[in-house]
């Protein structure tokens, strides 16, 4: 088949997949009336997909390991499903939810990981890691000083990425299909023959790094080879697209393990190809929904290889292969194609999941019939998460971006980011109550802060030493992901993403805090209604006993809320003074992922009257149980945050029972497309919906055998709620579920 | 006595609220509304404070928000005339039985008569209605009642549709709760064939018919 014969309507000439977006897009406004259901082939392959995914359960979680390889792009022979049925192929190893082994990041994890299970690894692999190769976590390790690790083991920073991949960088997997790899090689080896002297720090580093992205780019090929696929020219039709695509985002997660490994946004750009054979006559619907099904059941096969601590903060085993859906382009013109529907759709044809990351990108602008069908595919499975398009292109700048991991803005090809977890702000707010002293050890953390002795606590003097606190902790934090990032990148680089990437990318580097309601309301506390501190001997707080009533975050109360809006952007403001590693730009989220049980644990009692190892509440949510004025209320409170202040994303996740939402399915669509509008009117930049009665989850807890694909959204992500702890169950029972707007 | 908010029944019971406060909380809602949403009232029985409802209504059109009345119409006097020609854009009317008797048997009262007078002025005003009609088996869900209810209502051109609501046992525990006597205790859940009949009959007569 020549390129040129079935392309003919097509516009290759673009130098960017953006520009061959712009030119070649057919956005699309009718209904979903379109949509197909599952092809035989991939009911079949679901089928088995589903019998592995419950042994996996019954297993402890892990299928099986493979405990002889060191992963790599191309180490792993094919591996497949049921070959004969699969119209996409490719695995992260030689079979179906095996995982492997990425010592890079860290090989005590690794280690540790693999001894849950009663495995070991092989005595070549061990010798390697224990005795010649250093990994990106004996690196921090060796730079870390004692104040960071102080910092560190008492939970003022928790989910730091120093001992398992930082993630977030998103590879233009795009690039694959469109170019093929030569072109990419050739592309990349013009950029490394432009980096000339002087040859200092950061030109030596970049050449050292676009030669091992070549590296990576030459085996992406053999990978392809194992498979019999020809990845060195560009796709020639809509399944290649979608094969070269994925084979692309494949290689990165055999290489990489990272917390979040996002996929971007491919559905417009696939959409391109499949309706050119859908025009050519090449393939039906039944095709176009095959390849999509059978691409995002890839998708939801990727595991990584973790060890049982880390589901304290990343839990229900998530990869978060966020895909981007919808949006705007800068000339008006909308990126909702079929192919948005299609994705959607597979939430149907497989029914919900968690992965892929399905997010949303919403603007008023969207096409109705789009905007309805979401908002359906959202009621019936509470599976996707919607994103302000308007906020984060306007002022971000690309209308060409992903979302790195739950809420992050990331210009696709063109930008990275430094992911760095987040700094307990409740605990940062004791602090200043406490003479600069951790209030549960009494270590002493930042100098400063007198003690103090009075009987109230005082809200001028407290905001004073909260500020204090505040500017030291962000120098502890911006140290330690200084050190991370400079590791990260000498002992596990991303070489397939960045190959995909631009050279010499932009980056930004992403803090984050918790805990901030608990801080906005103790606040609150302390300035509205009279806070008495509980001190033990040690003169640590232990309780607050608070007289009087005080205005709660979650309420729209100006009072309260502009407490958290003040916090957000202090803070920031802190952090953005400080040099960071590769000049990268700081940007702050207000997120938790699940990290939110374990933050509380480590956690004594705040001013606002929780009591000590009391969960927070979830990203920029409102404590559970005090936003009492309805759902409306409680948005437009997180919506008061300035997105300005936190560019790296704000999470909200929203539970509201059906009932509330409407009487009846139709009114549910349009009440629920109503209050995206209305909540991003108000300049809010995300939001986790879940459409589910409370006794839904507690049937769930006590028969999981009837809700094996039960998905709920939680910070940023969704999980198959029968995969998390009892523990985490709870926390998410004990949110607020809206009963009244 | 089948109503699931019975806790909003006591005339004396409630929060109250100053005019203005409410009309601050709707404004700030105002984005969330889309083309369908606005202000409900509902109660209890709102038109009871039709004389404050016209202060609060009339302020909520002056900044541009949709009005609506959840109501039984078991009220007509001149604030309630005043207040629907004047300041509801939409009325949700709850219609509780064709005959006399039950309207009796449901409401313990002699209302019949006001509640389809109160449909006859909106009617005459020509503004939007939709009627509401909960849906007991044997006691409201008969085809000769659905009949009868159609026919007094297929010449009505302000009814844009009618919802139909499934009798549910949900609001038992909280009549309980406040030392009620539910006394349909004994009234079964339709059927999911007896609600589609039901249905079916009224498409007859009205140009939209929904279940919720």
């Amino acid at each position: 088949m020549e390129t040129l014969d079935i392309k003919q309507g097509l516009d290759k000439s673009a130098v960017s997949v953006k520009e061959f977006v712009y030119k070649n897009i057919t956005p699309y406004y009718g209904t979903d009336a379109f949509l197909v259901g599952p092809s035989q082939k991939t009911q079949k392959l679901w089928e088995v997909c589903k019998i592995a995914t419950k042994e996996e359960r019954e297993n402890n979680g892990v299928k099986s390991v493979d405990t002889e390889t060191v992963s790599g792009i191309a180490e792993f022979k094919a591996g497949y499903i049921d070959k004969e049925n699969e119209v996409i192929v490719g695995l992260q190893t030689d079979e179906l939810l095996k995982r492997a082994m990425k010592p890079f990041g860290g090989y005590k994890v690794v280690q540790k990981a693999l001894k849950e299970h009663g495995l070991v690894p092989s005595e070549q692999v061990n010798t390697l890691f224990s005795k010649y190769v250093k990994t990106h976590n004996d690196g921090v390790f060796d730079a870390y000083n004692a104040e960071i690790k102080k910092f560190r083991s008492l939970g003022f920073l928790t989910g730091l990425p120093d001992n398992y991949a930082r993630g977030r960088v998103i590879g233009d997997y795009r690039r694959v299909a469109l170019f093929g790899i030569d072109k990419l090689i050739q592309d990349k080896k013009t950029d490394l023959e432009n980096i000339t002297g002087p040859m200092c720090d950061a030109t030596i580093r970049l050449r050292e790094e676009v030669a091992s992205q070549i590296k990576a780019l030459k085996d992406m090929i053999v990978m392809g080879n194992h498979y019999d696929l020809d990845l060195s020219r560009p796709a020639e039709n809509a399944r290649e697209a979608v094969q070269w695509t994925y084979m692309a985002y494949l290689a990165a997660v055999k290489e990489q393990d990272g917390a979040a490994m996002s996929l971007g946004n491919v559905s417009t750009f696939l959409d391109i190809y499949i309706e050119e054979d859908l025009n050519n006559g090449v393939i039906t619907e039944v095709e176009a929904q095959e390849y999509i099904d059978q691409f995002v059941m890839k998708l939801r096969m990727v595991r990584h290889l973790r060890m049982a601590a880390y589901d304290e903060i990343f839990a229900g085993d998530p990869t978060w292969v966020t895909e981007a859906i919808g949006g705007m382009l800068n000339d008006g013109r909308t990126k909702v194609t079929k192919t948005a529907f299609r994705f959607l759709h597979t939430l149907y044809n497989l029914g919900p999941s968690p992965e892929p990351n399905i997010t949303v990108l919403w603007s008023p602008l969207l096409p109705e019939n789009f905007r309805k069908y979401c908002a359906k595919v959202s009621i019936d499975t509470s599976s996707i998460q919607f994103e302000n398009d308007d906020l984060m292109r306007t002022s971000r700048g690309s209308d060409d971006y992903g979302i790195a991991c739950c809420v992050s803005y990331q210009e696709i090809g063109k930008q990275i980011q430094f992911f760095g977890a987040r700094t307990n702000l409740a605990k940062t707010l004791l602090l200043a109550i406490n003479g600069g002293k951790c209030e549960i050890t009494g270590t002493q953390m930042v100098n400063g802060i007198e003690p103090c002795d009075c009987e109230y606590l005082d809200f001028d003097k407290v905001m004073a030493n909260f500020k204090i606190a505040m500017k030291q902790v962000a120098g502890v934090y911006n140290d330690a992901m200084n050190i991370i990032h400079y590791m990260h990148d000498k002992y596990y680089y991303e070489k397939a993403q960045m190959a995909l990437i631009d050279t010499n990318p932009h980056i930004n580097i992403a803090y984050g805090i918790a805990g901030l309601s608990i801080v906005a309301d103790s606040l609150s506390a302390i300035k509205y209604a009279k806070v008495k501190p509980i001190r033990n001997e040690e003169g640590l707080t232990v309780e607050f006993k608070i007289e009087g009533d005080f205005p709660k975050f979650g309420n729209d109360d100006d009072r309260v809320d502009v407490l958290a809006h003040n916090a957000v952007q202090d803070f920031n403001n802190e952090l953005k003074k400080l040099p960071v590693y590769k000049n990268a730009e700081p940007t702050m989220s207000v997120l938790t992922i699940t990290s939110n049980v374990v933050y509380g644990k480590k956690t004594g009692a705040t001013p606002d009257g929780r009591d000590k190892g009391i969960p927070f509440a979830p990203g920029a949510n409102p404590m559970h149980g005090r936003d009492t004025n309805g759902a409306i209320a409680s948005l437009n409170s997180v919506a008061k945050i300035d997105y300005k202040d936190s560019q790296d994303g704000i999470s909200n996740t929203f539970s509201i029972v059906p009932k509330s939402l409407g009487a009846n399915k139709e009114d549910q669509i349009d009440n629920l497309v109503a209050t995206l509008t209305g909540y991003f009117q108000h300049g809010a930049q995300h939001l986790n919906v879940n459409v589910l009665d409370k006794e839904t989850l507690i049937d769930a807890m006590e028969h999981p055998e009837n809700h094996p694909q039960l998905t709920i959204r939680v910070s940023g992500y969704a999980v198959n709620f029968i995969r998390l702890t009892r523990e985490q169950q709870l926390e998410v029972i004990t949110r607020s579920f809206h009963e009244s707007m | 006595m089948y109503c699931h908010n019975p806790d909003t029944i006591d005339t004396h019971g409630g929060q109250e609220y100053e005019i203005e406060e409410l009309v601050q909380r709707a404004i700030k809602m105002k984005s969330y509304f889309g083309d369908k949403g606005g202000v409900t009232v509902s109660g209890g029985e709102p038109m009871l404070q039709a004389k404050n409802l016209i202060t609060f209504f009339k302020r909520l059109k002056e900044e541009g928000i949709h009005t609506n009345i959840d109501t039984n119409g078991r009220v007509l006097n001149h604030p309630v005339m005043e207040l629907l020609d004047d300041y509801t854009d939409l009325v949700m009317l709850d219609i509780k039985h064709v005959t006399e008797e039950g309207y009796q048997y449901i409401t313990g009262e002699k209302n019949k008569e006001t509640a389809f007078n109160f449909a006859k002025h909106r009617e005459t005003s020509g503004k939007k209605m939709w009627l509401r009609y909960v849906l007991i088996p044997e006691i409201t869900n008969k085809p000769e009642l659905l009949h009868a209810l159609g026919d007094y209502f297929k010449t009505y051109k302000t009814i844009e549709k009618i919802e139909l609501q499934p009798y549910h046992k949900l609001g038992i525990h909280k009549w309980e709760a406040l030392g009620w006597k539910y006394e349909l205790e004994h009234a079964r859940e339709n059927t999911d064939e007896e609600l589609q009949n039901a249905a079916a009959i009224l498409s007859n007569y009205f140009k939209k018919v929904k279940i919720n």
